[in-house]
């Protein structure tokens, strides 16, 4: 099998977690990756500044829709202090596949969108590493 | 490959042609290279690497200035290459052939240096949506600058520009009209010849990008009767150069595009006089190496005769349309006849990414592009936010279109899920 179209990753991009949008969000973000187009949307809803929902939604690569949805999965719970935290290895490590510098981007546009919609943060998650 | 019963096509010699391009012995991920993405730029043969390298240990030098031997080497060299760029497409002076930096560059020294004193609010620019950005972006900033408007000639169900509307469209409100002479996404071919004597009788110029076309056929800009034909040398086995042609009484009429030294006759402090044509355009010290080494990738593809490349090519586009047809759910945007079009086919996958389709051909040593292809508005158009698209030229055999469709399958069996 294919080192980078692992099952888990084929799963969640043909049966994606958490997908679709939450009409009351406390938090909604749209952002798109300038290299291919693809686009993700991301609604979260709070209780306590603690994420109790969240939906993605938009188009993209087998990576980028895998990262989101698998993203998804960990963020319900967590705090926004804690999403701050999440960075380029955390995602690295959820994937658990090799990434090209190409590909790369892919698969940190969920939790860009992310850091963007919760704090404003516009960075990559991999230039922040650089700063 | 396999050398066991190869197909042919009519055009080429392809297993010699191979031997001539180092970077094609190479293995990618452990299988033999296949390039199919020659409609972005194409690999060189060792004639051309040869000559770059060459000007480097032998006579670098400023063109058009020294006094010195190595400089008149060089000069003599670059302008000779010019000479030969308009031979090969039967210009009818060598002083209408400008060096520029791409294709890109060449349509926006037109948009500058003749839009900008010829087109007037009101007026109007015709393009199609088979262009690529180069041929639509600078039109609108030209259109929005002057208050002009900007019309599409649109696409039918083939894939074929609306010919009506080349009648309907450009009207003698037009002052203006650029059109490709191949898609660089549908390989779709243009009545180029047809448009052009329309926008000449509405007395419009029209602007052609010929930089899917001058690689991979004969093209005549005397028998066009084109205004303007842009064209890339990196697309046509040379190095990065653009090139632009225009008939000699536009260019003579025009104001200059970058100014700078080389395309001066004198300073003043108040004022400055121009340079004779080509160099009025060449501002500054242009690509010397890539000038020179056009030489070679024109030798190189006389030798082949631009005949034998188009009908090698559309061959190659032939089977591969066939084949690809039989891969089920695989959607061919663009003509499906290989006589419309080049050997440039763009396609989607059911349910696959384009990005992961290309990465799934990386794995099997196959370069193909995945992409809007820098023609979002034809993407638009078909419904699609992008292609995969795989490219052919001299180099590629009947035999990597076999490897490009069994792949396409693994794709589908990959992604069956």
């Amino acid at each position: 099998m294919d080192d980078l179209y692992r099952e888990l990753i084929l799963d969640h991009y043909q049966h994606p977690h958490h997908h679709g949008e939450i009409p009351d969000a406390d938090i909604s973000y749209e952002d798109s990756n300038p290299l291919c187009g693809d686009k993700i949307r991301i609604d979260i809803k709070l209780k306590n500044n603690i994420v109790e929902d969240v939906k993605f939604n938009g188009k993209g690569c087998a990576v980028s829709q895998a990262s989101a949805s698998m993203l998804m999965d960990e963020l319900i719970g967590k705090s926004l202090d804690d999403i701050k935290k999440l960075d380029k290895q955390f995602i690295l490590d959820m994937l658990g596949i090799p990434l090209g510098p190409t590909r790369i981007k892919c698969a940190l546009l969920p939790l860009k969108v992310i850091k963007a919609g919760v704090y404003g943060i516009q960075t990559w998650p991999d230039e922040e590493d650089d700063a | 490959m396999s050398a066991t019963n190869p197909i042919k096509t009519k055009g080429l010699n392809v297993a010699a042609i191979r031997e001539d391009f180092p970077i094609l012995q190479q293995t990618v991920n452990g299988k033999p290279l296949i390039y199919l993405d020659s409609a972005a730029t194409t690999q060189k043969p060792e004639a051309v690497i040869q000559a770059m390298d060459e000007y480097y240990h032998k006579y670098n030098a400023i063109v058009h200035r020294g006094v010195y031997a190595l400089a008149e080497e060089a000069t003599a060299r670059y302008e000779g290459a010019r000479k030969k760029i308009q031979k090969f497409i039967n210009a009818k002076s060598y002083r209408e052939i400008v060096y520029t930096r791409n294709t890109t560059e060449s349509i926006n020294l037109v948009a500058y240096a003749w839009g900008r004193k010829n087109i007037h609010a009101g007026d109007e620019i015709v393009t199609t949506l088979l262009e690529h950005h180069s041929n639509i972006v600078p039109w609108q900033l030209l259109a929005k600058e002057k208050g002009a408007a900007l019309k599409f000639i649109d696409v039918d169900e083939n894939g074929l520009l609306r010919g009506e509307q080349i009648e309907t469209l450009v009207t003698e409100k037009t002052k203006l009209v650029a059109a490709t002479m191949a898609s660089n996404v549908t390989g779709t071919l243009t009545p180029i010849k047809q448009i052009i004597e329309r926008a000449h009788a509405v007395g419009a110029v029209c602007v052609v990008d010929a930089a899917q076309s001058v690689p991979h056929m004969p093209v005549d800009v005397q028998s066009l009767d084109a205004d303007f034909l842009a064209f890339s040398g990196h697309k046509m086995l040379g190095p990065f150069v653009g090139i632009l042609y225009g008939k000699r009484a536009l260019l003579e009429a025009m104001d200059p595009f970058l100014g700078g030294g080389d395309m001066i006759r004198e300073v003043f402090m108040d004022h400055s006089t121009w340079n004779e044509l080509p160099w009025k355009f060449e501002a500054g010290t242009p690509a010397i190496m890539e000038g020179i080494a056009m030489s070679a990738a024109i030798d190189y593809l006389n030798a082949l005769g631009m005949d034998h490349v188009r009908a090698h090519e559309r061959d190659l586009a032939a089977y591969a349309l066939d084949k690809m047809r039989d891969v089920e759910g695989v959607r061919i945007v663009g003509p499906l006849d290989a006589d419309q079009r080049g050997g440039v086919i763009a396609f989607a996958v059911p349910e696959v990414h384009p990005h992961d389709v290309a990465q799934i051909f990386d794995r099997e040593g196959i370069c193909v592009r995945a992409g809007h292809h820098c023609a979002m508005p034809l993407h638009e158009h078909y419904g699609l936010a992008a292609t995969t698209r795989a490219s052919f030229y001299v180099y590629n055999a009947p035999e990597e279109i076999d490897k490009l469709v069994e792949t396409l399958a693994k794709v589908r069996q990959i992604f069956r899920g």
